[in-house]
């Protein structure tokens, strides 16, 4: 139904420039999430799409016509808001009949599609009360169908779950994506949230400080980082980050001079990598592995068992402090010592300045770049 | 938020505020009740004694007491409207960003705090005058018959005095009531297609709703005894056209010296401001009642 473009979007705010010029295109029917730390610019970005912050330069492209200065409500878009922002003085028929109502939809015509949307969302039995006399979950869903009733062709959601509790978060989760599947429609979705970014998108947009760092589908991202930035912000716990030193530079890859002596052969390809630069090898926990024969060695500090798994924190030296993943019935206690060996395949080494250096082969799950 | 019930009995700490309140209220509602049955005019000591009802009949035969019962009525209402609508308007623009919007806002506020004889004053020489008044000025430039204010049109001239004086207290509410105003509600309403005028009557003002209730209701109470600027423009004149039911009392007390009948027409006005109070809590209360 509807592809959406930014072409060299910049948004400030008097001198001071928060959208630094963002690419981007968003396909038909794609659920495309923008993750990024607190204040990179998300929110900012998704109100520009949206209409509610005007565009400073650059142009945003729906279906091909640029909108950049037409009004929210005729930009073919509904936003979900992370306070739901229903209006506590109308029922919930009426908000969800509100901008249908505005549009001048006759009555009769408003009623059966807002019982429509009602029934998609199981709010049927609520339909006269008011927001106030519903739980979380219900608000939420109403502020879902005020956006559906309208049949946009873009869905633009801030946070929409932060402010449920874990059990219903996970819930709508889902209830979102087989949203997404039944009304095929684009939708764009900003989150904190590691586990809605992973599970729900197509493609996943990292942001920091007003810029892009990193478009891909989810697995993409996770396995195939392009700098340290992306590698620690997806995934949890943390990617650990060692500092390392190149011993080698060969065909199969890097040799990394690890902490204590060891080294690893990591299979990433270096043309500009020479024996001897500082680099940082990029670890996921599930990718270190208590070992007897494992290259390093530490002591336990933190034991964080999750009953089907357990991270190990574990202190190579004071600096150097890394997050193992282990067994969920692993019997190691604070204060062992223990040693860890490296998954070497599936480590990332980035360079003085913070790129990935590109893997040898591709994870197979992140086979065709986006 | 549950209201927890508590083991200690409360009653007996409560009791002395109370106390003191009931008393308070009490020793004079019984004397002016007291004073209501009797004859007493302190301009003739030699006729004493209980009255029944005579006061009462006399005063209900009046015709001045109706009219200034209406003229009560009409005096509330008016100001209540002007001063609604005008702090409704005040407190959309105020919710603006404009230039000077704080020097706008200061002047708004300002009347709040002048006192009711001082304003009524400043209206009565320096505005309304028909000789030295500004309007007066105003309409000779631009070649209009001068307005003798307190005599063509009194009665509106002391809703005008009245009204200027309420508006910033309307306004100070309601701007404040817009300042809680949910701003993702007002993008949620843009993103639904609200603007202008549907935006304000179909999000704003029933945000205000509340609010406005409350202005009434405490605008009422003040507004049911309008007394200083009665007195100091038109002493209740021409004639009965601005005589309220406060300036009656006062006639009959400290006028006619009538403490019998002014006490039962004390009496009459707290019928009368029990059955607006009434009537204001049937229409707004469940205003006030959470959402
Ligand atoms: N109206 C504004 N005026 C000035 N600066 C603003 C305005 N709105 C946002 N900002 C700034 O823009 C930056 C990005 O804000 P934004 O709300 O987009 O962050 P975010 O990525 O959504 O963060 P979070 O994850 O905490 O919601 C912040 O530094 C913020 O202070
Ligand atoms: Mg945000």
């Amino acid at each position: 139904m509807a592809t959406l473009s930014l072409r060299n979007v910049t948004k400030s705010f008097g001198a001071l420039e928060i959208i630094k010029g963002i690419d981007l295109e968003i396909e038909d029917h794609e659920f495309c999430v923008f993750v990024g730390p607190s204040g990179c610019g998300k929110s900012t970005l998704l109100r520009m799409i949206a209409g509610l912050e005007d565009i400073t330069s650059g142009d945003l492209l729906i279906a091909g016509q640029k909108v950049n200065d037409l009004p929210p409500d005729e930009r073919g878009l509904a936003m979900v808001f992370q306070s739901y922002a229903l209006y506590p003085h109308m029922t919930v028929r009426d908000n969800m009949g509100f901008a249908l109502k505005l549009a001048k939809v006759p009555q009769a015509e408003r009623d059966v599609r807002v019982e429509r949307v009602a029934d998609l969302l199981e709010l049927r039995p609520y339909l006269e009360r008011k927001p106030g006399a519903l739980s979380g979950g219900q608000r939420q869903r109403v502020a879902i169908g005020r956006a559906i009733i309208r049949e946009p062709s873009i869905f633009l959601f801030d946070e929409p779950l932060s402010n449920l509790d874990a059990a219903l978060r996970v819930q709508t989760r889902i209830e979102l994506a087989r949203l997404h599947e039944r009304l095929g429609s684009t939708m764009i979705y900003v989150t904190h949230d590691q586990v809605e970014a992973m599970t729900l998108a197509n493609k996943i947009v990292v942001l920091r400080d007003g810029r892009i760092e990193q478009v891909g589908t989810p697995m993409e991202l996770y396995h195939h980082p392009v700098n340290r930035f992306v590698g620690s912000f997806i995934g949890s716990p943390k990617m650990n980050f060692i500092k390392g030193r190149v011993h080698s530079v060969s065909d199969a890859g890097v040799e990394v001079l690890l902490p204590g002596g060891g080294t690893v052969t990591v299979p990433v390809s270096a043309p500009a990598i020479a024996a001897g630069d500082d680099i940082d090898l990029g670890v996921r926990p599930e990718h270190l592995d208590v070992d007897d024969a494992g290259p390093l060695a530490g002591t336990v500090i933190v034991v964080e068992r999750l009953g089907n798994e357990t991270f190990l924190h574990v202190e190579i030296s004071p600096d150097l402090i890394l997050i193992a993943g282990a067994d969920g019935a692993c019997p190691l206690q604070v204060h062992d010592r223990v040693r860890l060996s490296v998954l070497a395949a599936a480590c990332h080494v980035f360079a003085g300045d913070g790129a990935a250096l590109p893997a040898l082969a591709r994870h197979p799950l992140a086979t065709n770049p986006i | 938020m549950a209201t927890r019930s508590r083991d200690m009995r409360t009653g007996p700490l409560l009791a002395p505020a109370v106390g003191l309140l009931l008393f308070w209220m009490i020793v004079p509602l019984a004397l002016t009740l007291w004073f209501s049955f009797q004859r007493y005019n302190l301009q003739n000591p030699l006729v004493t004694g209980f009255a029944g009802i005579t006061n009462y009949k006399l005063l209900l035969s009046n015709a001045r007491l109706w009219v200034s019962i209406l003229n009560t009525l009409v005096l509330v209402g008016s100001v209540l409207v002007i001063t609604v609508i005008s702090g409704v308007f005040f407190a959309v623009i105020f919710d603006q960003d404009f230039w000077g919007r704080n020097v706008a806002r200061l002047l708004v506020t300002a009347p709040f705090f002048i006192m009711p004889t001082v304003s009524a004053l400043i209206w009565k020489n320096l505005l309304m005058h028909p000789v030295n008044g500004f309007f007066s000025y105003v309409s000779r430039w631009l070649g209009l018959p001068v307005v003798d204010w307190f005599v063509q049109v009194p009665m509106f001239s002391i809703i005008m005095i009245v009204s200027w004086q309420w508006v910033p207290f309307a306004t100070l509410i309601l701007v404040t009531a817009m300042q809680s105003l949910d701003r993702e509600q007002l993008e949620a309403a843009r993103m639904d297609g609200a603007k202008g005028f549907s935006m304000f009557w179909n999000i704003t003002l029933p945000h205000l709703q509340r609010s406005i209730s409350v202005v009434v209701m405490i605008e009422c109470i003040f507004l049911l005894s309008v007394f200083a600027e009665i007195l100091v423009t038109t002493s209740g004149g021409p004639g009965l056209a601005t005589t309220n039911l406060s300036y009656f009392i006062y006639m009959r007390a400290l006028l006619q010296w009538d403490v019998g009948g002014a006490s039962a027409a004390g009496v009459i006005a707290i019928v009368l401001a029990n059955i607006v109070a009434a009537f204001l809590i049937r229409t707004f209360a469940k205003n006030l009642e959470r959402e």
